[in-house]
């Protein structure tokens, strides 16, 4: 089996976030990157298959600047087999045109089966996904918590949750696009001898700019904000419980103006 | 010229390494160390990871690795918990290093695999109740006899005390530091190395509780009473045991250094986030200026440590004379922890005197990094020595 997985290199959760003085983007000094956590999910998985079906391969897609490669190369010292990076310098994107670049890549290469992340945890739009199983026009499972390969190897009964505790069960068939939950797996740890391997597997580099066509972008950013500073909270004074409850009763209907 | 940049292999094993311990080993080392109990369980993933035998080359199911990619590892370990930093380094240092730098190609086939895998351990039997700082003076003795199949073999008698990884349930045996001969009227002492294995009769290992220091490390005093095991448990050359003691401790002083460097870069972060949130008089610790002071100290500490034993390291890699700075470096990271672990506890007040929060065990497990691999007075001869005194 080929199983692809689409990988996006994402701020560390810790990043203090500053917005650009243009405000069109964030300021992207000194930020640390980390591999979206959902999209290790789907390496594991897709390292599980491998391990299941003898003679498999997992290659990783990640699109970005050059800094996205060690994201690849940790896919790779996890067990993956080959990365592509799809640079994407000059490349004016939104979801529509990453989901573009990136079905048209995954295309190339004949996969039986293609694992993401649920969503990336910087922006949080969960669009690329969908689009690009859109694009491919293949099913798409989304938020999958467990997969189960059929024996015949043609496809995977995999679940979701949904409200209530309820499970939804999928039987679908490959080729398809399956998206990963927490909980689905734990990722194992890069071990240090495959960091060392790591550095010996085929890493091939595609221009974003050439995988784009006549595509332009849907969507535009028009303008970035932190959400506002939340204010200090108020303790209320006063003699008695009855006291503080009067005043508690005041403050709302002078000051929040919710009674 | 200089540089200080990590390679990306580098920076990648280090990363792993701190998911493994922030994820795996934070959870559960305050546990351990409360019920003073060694984790099998953690040993097997560190091994999974890689991390026994690291240096060692992969003829022997060794990794290859440089010393700084080791050290490296063990600071990450002990960033987050000393003892299993301390597992890790002597089971590498004093451990996998004698066989891997001295032992034939026959011990080194037959022992090396296992060692590297993390499927057992190894101790080093050096210190004896009564020879610790002065290891030269060790009584274990063994004496070359005629055994049953009328083959020669090394008949040992005496103990050891101390000794790191010596009687867990996974442990292989020992290599033992032995008087086999001299040291009758003023004849100079003829001391020697020897591996014994697990399981072999005579040879009994107890484990050593009520530790303040290393609680969830297996600590073991080894007990040899007419041990038999064949001659060629020898390590290396006969009369060699003395300066092959010398240089692993070279190489082990860079592990102990890692496990200052680390365990004080746990106890700042953990000082650092600690003073930004406690507030008294109206303000974060952080914004007393004798408190931000101390913390703008200890920085600089952790940074002078790291360059020091990053150096030793590299000296080691190109093949340059690093006793010197090897011993300055755990002279210095030991002490600088120390230090450091003595500040922080000072910025957590009375929490930090307790044990449910992280400084105190920092503060304990650093005083082992004084003693063990040759005391800090030991470090100061040695590095007055290498000047010249
Ligand atoms: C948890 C733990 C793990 C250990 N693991 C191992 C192990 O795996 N293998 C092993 O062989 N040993 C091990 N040791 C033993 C350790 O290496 C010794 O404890 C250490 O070398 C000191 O020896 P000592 O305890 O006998 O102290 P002593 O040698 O009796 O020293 C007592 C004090 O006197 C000072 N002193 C001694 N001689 C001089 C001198 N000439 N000038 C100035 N001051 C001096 C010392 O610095 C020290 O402060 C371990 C110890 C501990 C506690």
């Amino acid at each position: 089996m080929k199983i692809g997985v689409l990988l996006k290199q994402v701020p560390d959760t810790e990043t203090k976030i500053r917005i650009r003085s243009d405000s069109k983007g964030i300021e992207t000094d000194g930020i640390k990157y980390i591999l979206n956590p959902y999209d290790e999910f789907a390496v594991e998985e897709a390292l599980k298959v491998k391990e299941k079906v003898a003679g498999s391969e997992v290659v990783i897609f990640s699109m970005g600047p050059a800094r996205v490669v060690e994201a690849i190369r940790t896919a790779l010292a996890m067990g993956a087999d080959r990365g592509i990076h799809v640079e994407d310098t000059g490349l004016v994107s939104d979801s529509y045109i990453a989901a573009t670049v990136l079905a048209n890549t995954v295309r190339q290469e004949n996969l039986n089966l293609l694992l993401c992340g649920k969503k990336a945890i910087d922006d949080d739009a969960s669009q690329v996904v969908a689009m690009v199983a859109e694009f491919l026009n293949w099913p798409q499972v989304n938020i999958i918590e467990k997969l189960e390969l059929n024996p015949d190897g043609q496809g995977a009964v995999v679940h979701r949750r949904v409200g209530g505790g309820t499970q939804e069960v999928y039987d679908v068939g490959f080729p398809c696009v399956l998206s990963c939950e927490k909980g689905l797996n734990s990722p194992r740890y890069a071990s240090l001898p495959g960091i060392m391997k790591a550095k010996t597997k085929p890493l091939a580099v595609l221009k974003a700019t050439d995988l784009v066509g006549d595509n332009k972008i849907k969507t535009e950013f028009v303008n970035w904000r932190l959400p506002p500073e939340r204010k200090a909270g108020k303790i209320i004074q006063g003699e008695t419980v009855e006291a503080k409850a009067k005043e508690l009763v005041r403050l709302l209907r002078e000051e929040a103006k919710v009674l | 010229m200089p540089h200080f940049d990590l390679t990306s292999e580098q920076e990648m094993l280090q990363k792993t390494i701190r998911d493994f311990a922030e994820k795996e080993i934070r959870p559960v080392a305050q546990k351990l160390d409360e019920k003073e109990e060694f984790s099998y369980p953690l040993t097997a993933g560190m091994a999974k990871l890689g991390l026994f035998g690291m240096t060692v080359s992969p003829d022997y199911g060794g990794l290859g690795l440089d010393t700084l990619s080791y050290v490296l590892c063990v600071a990450e370990l002990a960033r987050v918990d000393g003892c299993q930093a301390a597992t890790v380094a002597a089971a590498n240092s004093l451990g996998i290093g004698p066989i891997a730098t001295f032992g034939t190609e026959k011990q080194k086939q037959k022992y090396l695999p296992d060692l590297c895998s993390g499927k057992k351990l190894w101790a080093f039997g050096l210190t004896e109740a009564e020879a610790g700082s002065d290891a030269g003076s060790s009584k274990t003795h063994a004496e070359i006899k005629k055994g049953q199949g009328g083959s020669p073999e090394w008949l040992i008698n005496g103990s050891k005390i101390f000794i790191t990884n010596g009687s867990s349930e996974i442990t292989g045996g020992a290599t033992v530091q032995c008087v086999t001969g001299g040291g009758k009227e003023g004849q100079k002492k003829e001391l020697s190395c020897i591996i014994v294995e697990k399981g072999t009769p005579g040879f009994t290992a107890k484990t050593m509780h009520h530790k303040m220091t290393w609680r969830s490390t297996n600590t073991a005093e080894l007990y040899f009473q007419d041990v038999a095991v064949p001659e060629e448990n020898l390590l290396g050359k006969r009369g060699e045991g003395f300066r092959q003691m010398l240089q692993t401790l070279d190489s082990g002083r860079l592990g102990i250094a890692a496990m200052g460097l680390g365990g004080a870069e746990g106890a700042f972060e953990a000082a650092l986030k600690y003073a930004q949130e406690r507030k008294t008089f109206g303000v974060s610790l952080s914004k007393h200026q004798t408190i931000a002071f101390k913390l703008a100290d200890m920085a600089v500490e952790i940074e002078a440590a790291r360059n020091l034993l990053y150096k030793a390291c590299w000296l080691k890699d190109e093949g340059k004379p690093f006793t010197k700075e090897a011993a300055m470096a755990k002279l210095y990271c030991s002490e600088m922890m120390g230090r450091v672990v003595d500040q922080a506890v000072q910025i957590f007040g009375g929490y930090g005197l307790m044990e449910e929060y992280p400084v105190a065990k920092f503060y304990r497990d650093q005083r082992l990094l004084e003693i063990g691999e040759g005391t800090s007075e030991v470090q100061r001869i040695v590095i007055s020595r290498q000047l010249g005194c």
